[in-house]
C-alpha cells in the first residue's frame, strides 16, 4: 500500500474547465484538460501566449478555483486540500514576483521563515544556483539583472525543498546561451527527485523534457515523450531551398503534391499530401526527407484544430 | 542618392563607467532586413535606443535614415516606426482607435486618416473586429496589428525588438510575410529575435558580445566562416565568449 501511495503521479488533472468573462465575451482559458505527471519527471507544456497554460499553474498551484473538473497534485486535492498543497509545493511565475525592496539575502530568508525551514536546513538543494548570486547578496532584488532576478526567484522557489516545483515560462525572452544554462540546473534538480512542471513557448525546449504537452486555446493537442510524438508524425516532410527563397515558397504552393509548405530556418519544410509516395521536385531546387521536429508537428495539429 | 539607411561609427555609450555599448561600427542598406541579435545584456537595447533617437550617445557618430542622432533625434522619430513585445498598443482603446491614435501621432494628414484606416482593416481581414478592445485580442494578432501600425506611416526604418517573442508558430511565420512585404515596399527593417531560425530570414546579422559587435555578415557566410551547421550553433560559438551577462 505504501508503495502504491508513493508511485501515484505527483499531478494529475482530470477534465479541468475554466471560462473568463469579459463584458460580453466568454473566453475559454482551458476546455477540458487531462493529464498526469510521473513523479520526478519533467513535464513540459508547451504553448503560445494565450494558451492557456498560466491559467493551469494557477489552478495547479491552489491560487484559482476552475468550473468543472479536478485536479490533483502530489496527492492532493488542489481545492479541499489548498493548505496542505501551498506547503508541499514552488512556484516561480512568470512574471518577477519577489519583494523589490527587500535585498537577495532577505528575500530568500523572507521565503524559508513563511516555510518553517532555514536557509542552512536546505542549502545543499540551491548551493549550485545561489552561490551564483551571492556575491550580490546585499543587493536590492529591484536592483538586479534578469538573469541573477530568474536564479534568486528559482532560489526561493525551493528552499523548503518542495516535491513538485512549477515554473512558468522561466525562459520567456532568455538569449539561448543562458536558456541552454536554466534547463541544465533543471536537469540537476530533477536528480534530486523534484517533479518539475515547466511551460515554454520555445518549440525546441520540449526535446529537454521527458514527456510533453503541446498546448494551444485551452485544448491539448498531444501528450507524449517528444520522440514519439515526433516518430509517430504519419506525414512526410521534405526541406527544400534554392537561391531565391521567398519566390520558392509562392512556388511551393502550386505544387501538386504540397499540403503546406512554410518557412524554416535556411530551408522550407513540406509537407507531402497523402498518397504522394515520391515527390518529384524541379531540377534546380534542393529537396530531402526529414525526420519531423516539434514545431512542424505543432503547426500541422494547429491546423487541423482550427478547421 | 545615399543607399544606406544606417551608418554608425565607433558608437559608445557610458554609464556611470560602465560601458554599454563599445564603440560599434556598421551600416545598413535601404530596404535590408538586418537581424541585429546578441545574449541578454549584450548593449542591444541601449544601441537600439540610441539609433532611434531615445538616448544621446556618449561617443561616436550615427546617421538614422539620413538624420544625426545627436542634432536631428526629433527628424528621426518622424521617420522610423518603432515595435516591441513589451510596448505595442493601447489594451484599453479599440482596434480603429489604436490606428488613428498613431496615425495622428505620426502626424499623418486627417484627410487620409480615414482611407488609409478601413485600407489597413480590410488588408488584416479585421474589418468586423474594427471596434473591439486590443485587449480583446489574440496575441498574434495583436503583434500584426502593432507591425502595420508602426509602418502606417511609411517610415523609411522600421525597428522591431522581440516582435515574435512568445506569439505561435504558424502567426511567427505570418508575422516575417508582412516584414518581406514592408521590405519589399523598400521599407528598412531593423529586427531583434531570440528565436534562431528567424536569424535565417535576415539579409545580414549582427551579433553583439559585451558591448562590441563580434560578427556582421550574412546567414550563409556566418555558418561558413564558423563552421556551423546552423545559426543557433554560429550564436553559441560567439555568445559563450561573454563575460558579462544582463
Amino acid at each position: 500500500m505504501e508503495k502504491f501511495v508513493s508511485e501515484q503521479p505527483a499531478i494529475v488533472v482530470s477534465s479541468v474547465s475554466k471560462s473568463y468573462t469579459t463584458g460580453k465575451t466568454v473566453v475559454k482559458a482551458l476546455d477540458n484538460i487531462s493529464f498526469e505527471v510521473e513523479r520526478g519527471s519533467l513535464f513540459g507544456l508547451i504553448g503560445p501566449d494565450g494558451a492557456g497554460k498560466t491559467t493551469l499553474f494557477r489552478i495547479l498551484t491552489s491560487l484559482l478555483l476552475f468550473d468543472k473538473g479536478q485536479a490533483m497534485v502530489d496527492g492532493f486535492d488542489v481545492i479541499a486540500d489548498y493548505k496542505t498543497i501551498r506547503k508541499r509545493i514552488g512556484y516561480m511565475p512568470g512574471r518577477f514576483s519577489l519583494y523589490t525592496d527587500l535585498t537577495v539575502q532577505e528575500n530568500l530568508q523572507f521565503f524559508a521563515s513563511i516555510f518553517e525551514t532555514t536557509i542552512e536546513e536546505n542549502y545543499d538543494l540551491i548551493k549550485a544556483i545561489y552561490a551564483q548570486i551571492e556575491p550580490f547578496k546585499d543587493r536590492r532584488a529591484g536592483k538586479l539583472s534578469g538573469g541573477m532576478k530568474q536564479k534568486l526567484a528559482l532560489s526561493c522557489a525551493l528552499i523548503h525543498r518542495p516535491s513538485v516545483l512549477f515554473l512558468d515560462e522561466p525562459t520567456t525572452g532568455v538569449d539561448a546561451v543562458s536558456r541552454k544554462e536554466f534547463w541544465d540546473m533543471l536537469k540537476t534538480l530533477k536528480q534530486e527527485g523534484i517533479t518539475i512542471l515547466v511551460s515554454t513557448p520555445y518549440m525546441d525546449e520540449a526535446n529537454l523534457c521527458d514527456k510533453v504537452a503541446l498546448i494551444q486555446a485551452g485544448t491539448i493537442l498531444g501528450i507524449n515523450t517528444p520522440e514519439n510524438i515526433t516518430e509517430q508524425f504519419p506525414k512526410t516532410i521534405y526541406r527544400v531551398r534554392n537561391d531565391n527563397m521567398h519566390a520558392l515558397l509562392q512556388e511551393a504552393k502550386q505544387w501538386a503534391f504540397t499540403e503546406q509548405v512554410y518557412p524554416f530556418g535556411e530551408y522550407h519544410h513540406v509537407v507531402i499530401r497523402h498518397g504522394v509516395a515520391e515527390p518529384v521536385f524541379p531540377a534546380e531546387v534542393e529537396a530531402g526527407k526529414i525526420h519531423p521536429g516539434i514545431e512542424d508537428v505543432f503547426i500541422d495539429l494547429m491546423r487541423d484544430h482550427e478547421q | 542618392m545615399n543607399s544606406k539607411a544606417i551608418i554608425v561609427e565607433n558608437l559608445t555609450k557610458i554609464f556611470n563607467g560602465f560601458t554599454a555599448v563599445d564603440g560599434i561600427s556598421f551600416e545598413v542598406e535601404k530596404g535590408e532586413i538586418f537581424g541585429f541579435l546578441g545574449a541578454n545584456g549584450a548593449g542591444k537595447t541601449t544601441a537600439m535606443k540610441m539609433l532611434c533617437g531615445l538616448s544621446m550617445p556618449t561617443s561616436g557618430s550615427a546617421m538614422v535614415a539620413g538624420f544625426d542622432v545627436y542634432k536631428e533625434n526629433e527628424s528621426i522619430k518622424k521617420n522610423i516606426g518603432y515595435m516591441s513585445q513589451k510596448f505595442s498598443l493601447y489594451e484599453d482603446l479599440t482596434i480603429k482607435e489604436n490606428i488613428r491614435f498613431y496615425a495622428g501621432i505620426y502626424g499623418i494628414r486627417p484627410e487620409l486618416i480615414t482611407s488609409k484606416t478601413t485600407l489597413l482593416l480590410e488588408q488584416l481581414t479585421l474589418e468586423k473586429e474594427a471596434n473591439l478592445l486590443v485587449k480583446q485580442l489574440p496575441l498574434g494578432w495583436k503583434q500584426k496589428l502593432a507591425f502595420s501600425v508602426a509602418i502606417f506611416h511609411d517610415p523609411q526604418i522600421v525597428f522591431l525588438d522581440e516582435p515574435t517573442g512568445g506569439v505561435d508558430p504558424i502567426t511567427r511565420r505570418d508575422f516575417w510575410n508582412m516584414i518581406y512585404d514592408a521590405a519589399a515596399k523598400g521599407i528598412t527593417v531593423f529586427v531583434t529575435t531570440h528565436y534562431m531560425d528567424e536569424a535565417e530570414y535576415c539579409d545580414r546579422v549582427s551579433i553583439m558580445v559585451d558591448g562590441q559587435i563580434d560578427a556582421l555578415d550574412t546567414p550563409g557566410n556566418l555558418k561558413s566562416s564558423f563552421q556551423a551547421g546552423s545559426m543557433d550553433e554560429v550564436f553559441l560559438q560567439i555568445a559563450r565568449k561573454a563575460k558579462r551577462s544582463e
